[in-house]
């Protein structure tokens, strides 16, 4: 491949895809403004009045979920490590079942803005409310640095040449979200986050036709030349592997037990992801919650089959040994090169374009989520609970927090930079929810001796366990330049929820059993049962 | 409906209505997570300790890609009985809720 064609192509490309962008950004301000005088009052911001159907919440749900490091992340991972990175498909579908079963009609039944409202509703709110807000602030923070820096990071890698420096870009997507939250409030990043979806689904649609008409639409000659792929490995030597075996890179001595560990904290840690819940709140009723789990489950499969095509085309047509950047391999390119080889400049403008509005409706849905929790949970109930409830007020806090939100998570991508491992952080966020707060929320619904020493020290250790076992991991300490700790890790694992998800549960159970029983929470467990069970005398849909 | 109007909650958790309806989501769900947790932990078990069983070629593809996807399939199809099944259980609700939201409404 000539350097100099590839360069002056890409700065094209550049060009087209900030076109793209903006033709993105002026829609989904559009809908700001069309959001901004539909919504008025706190069910308006904070859950888009209940009015979305089945179907816009699917589609959002799934434009709140597959992140950047979904499209980009996992088509990587496939591309460099063949199967083990479709693990991550496969787990990041599944847990809509746990979603479906257990958490999004109890939850939309007996709630009104946040995961803490099911929480607290039997418990003494205000110990649980702040600990279940410091949670969500802290999943929601870490996951949203994670989405900045990411997309800080591809701008440097696709918008070359443009003069976009990774600043101008972290604080121009740090803006952006931040208008969607305050002005238009859960009913502009809904769609915002539709948009997104169904860009995505088009994308990838497109992406996975130019792979196989590569390969003649011929499924075998595709499955043939992935189970033959060639590379160039570390030491230099040319190597042909099968790409549909495990084991790339999940390896032994710790490698296959860390798989395990990350599967648990996928299919669990979806359920208890804040800015996942609170979608739900946005439906007219359970049965419609229950219904755009269904959509949500049909778009994100689907785009995670498509994954097969992203991932393995790149490792395919691409190789590996062509997706750099600077000379250096680089995983997150992998989509993107693939359809700048399929498609030429325009499809990887394209492609490009669609990376960036899916990390802005991520991290749109973050912020609304960290907003409302802190409001809703944290000023209302926690601070202000004994002045009578004021909706108004409760939204101006939200906006002032969104403001706040937007500010330090644009601070903190500019200070650290690429000195921050993203899938790190999204890890942490996985396992954080699956340990600290499913078990609460599982214990809320169906355990009647459950109590608020329970609830706090349940997310209490699911929370610490996982931050420190993380910090004593393979992310954090070892012996490369790009580890915090120069010391061999403490602990083998990469992911924490084999050890952290159990020690959720059993802190919950422990905090409870050694405390004294409360008769409140369990005479208000029948009422929370009734009420979560049935539906009755939930949250309706507000005419607008 | 019922908001501002105190509900006899402790009423309707008692009732055979209720419990019925208790029963019947729990005879749905509890078998149906355990199942799909089985079968999605299956995956990175197997994986894990059955590598070569895994390797194994079948067609262009090897059972572990098989598997793997066949865990969508199994996903949606879990996912389509769900909804079918609780079906049943919105006039469940709904009977329940018409039935006392009726009788304390009266009183």
């Amino acid at each position: 491949m000539n350097i100099a064609v590839v360069s002056e192509g890409m700065s094209r490309a550049s060009l087209t895809t900030i076109a793209m962008f903006f033709a993105f950004v002026a829609v989904t301000l559009v809908i700001t403004y069309w959001a901004a005088r539909k919504t008025s009052g706190a069910s308006g911001f904070f859950a888009a009045n209940r009015s979305i159907t089945a179907w816009q919440n699917g589609l959002a749900v799934a434009g709140d979920y597959m992140s950047a490091a979904s499209f980009l992340g996992i088509a990587g991972m496939i591309a460099f490590y063949g199967f083990d990175g479709f693990m991550y498909s496969v787990g990041f579908l599944m847990a809509y079942l746990t979603v479906l079963f257990l958490v999004a009609e109890p939850l939309r039944n007996a709630g009104k803005y946040t995961m803490a409202d099911l929480l607290a509703y039997r418990m003494r709110p205000r110990p649980v409310r702040a600990m279940a807000s410091f949670s969500t602030l802290t999943v929601s923070t870490f996951y949203m640095i994670a989405q900045m820096v990411g997309a800080g990071t591809l701008v440097a890698l696709l918008l070359k040449g443009t003069g976009i420096s990774y600043p101008m870009a972290v604080t121009g997507i740090g803006i952006l979200m931040v208008v969607y939250v305050v002005f238009g409030g859960m009913l502009a990043t809904t769609w915002v986050q539709i948009i997104k979806a169904v860009l995505l689904l088009v994308g990838t649609f497109l992406l996975s036709f130019l792979v196989l008409k590569h390969f003649a639409f011929d499924l075998g000659q595709f499955f043939e030349s992935v189970s033959k792929v060639s590379y160039t490995d570390k030491t230099g030597a040319a190597v042909t592997a099968d790409f549909l075996e495990p084991g790339r890179k999940f390896m032994p001595p710790w490698g296959h037990i860390d798989l395990i560990s990350l599967s648990l904290a996928l299919v669990l840690g979806t359920a208890g992801l804040p800015h996942v819940l609170v979608r739900f709140y946005t439906v007219p009723d359970a049965k419609t919650a229950r219904h755009s789990v269904v959509w949500a489950m049909l778009i994100i499969g689907v785009f995670y089959i498509l994954t097969t095509f992203l991932g393995f085309g790149a490792a395919t047509i691409v190789g590996q040994d062509n997706i750099l950047v600077d000379g250096k391999p680089n995983e997150n390119m992998s989509a993107p090169l693939l359809a700048q080889a399929l498609g030429g400049d325009i499809f990887f403008a394209f492609i490009a374009a669609i990376a960036f509005a899916t990390i802005l409706a991520v991290v749109a849905g973050l912020t609304i989520s960290a907003s409302t929790s802190f409001a809703h949970d944290v000023w209302t109930n926690v601070i202000k609970h004994k002045s009578p409830s004021d909706p108004k007020n409760e939204v101006r806090v939200a906006r002032i927090t969104a403001l706040v939100v937007g500010a330090i998570s644009i601070l903190a991508a500019i200070l650290l930079g690429d000195k921050i491992n993203v899938a790190f952080l999204v890890g942490l966020a996985f396992a954080v929810a699956a340990s600290g707060n499913l078990p609460v929320i599982l214990f809320s619904i169906f355990w009647k001796r459950f109590n608020t020493v329970g609830a706090v020290t349940g997310m209490a250790v699911g929370l610490i366990s996982s931050i420190a076992l993380i910090c004593i991991s393979p992310s954090i300490m070892g012996t490369t330049p790009k580890h915090f700790i120069q010391m061999d890790p403490l602990f083998p694992l990469t992911n924490p929820g084999l050890i952290s998800i159990p020690l959720g549960f059993l802190g919950a159970y422990l905090g409870t059993i050694l405390s004294k029983p409360e008769e409140d929470a369990e005479e208000k467990f029948m009422e929370l049962h009734v009420r979560a069970e049935t539906g009755l005398g939930a949250e309706k849909a507000t005419p607008h | 409906m019922n908001d501002g109007q105190k509900v006899e909650w402790k009423q309707i958790a008692e009732s055979a209505e209720f419990k019925a309806l208790c029963l019947h989501k729990r005879k749905v769900i509890i078998p149906a997570t355990i199942f799909f947790m089985l079968y999605f932990l299956a995956l990175p078990v197997l994986v894990a300790f059955c590598p070569d069983l895994m390797k194994h070629k079948v067609g262009y593809v090897n059972i572990a890609y098989l598997f793997a996807l066949s865990q969508f399939f199994v996903a949606w199809l879990l996912a389509f009985l769900y909804v079918y099944e609780s079906r049943k259980f919105d006039k469940q609700s709904q009977h329940i809720i018409e039935k006392f939201h009726s009788s304390l409404g009266a009183k």
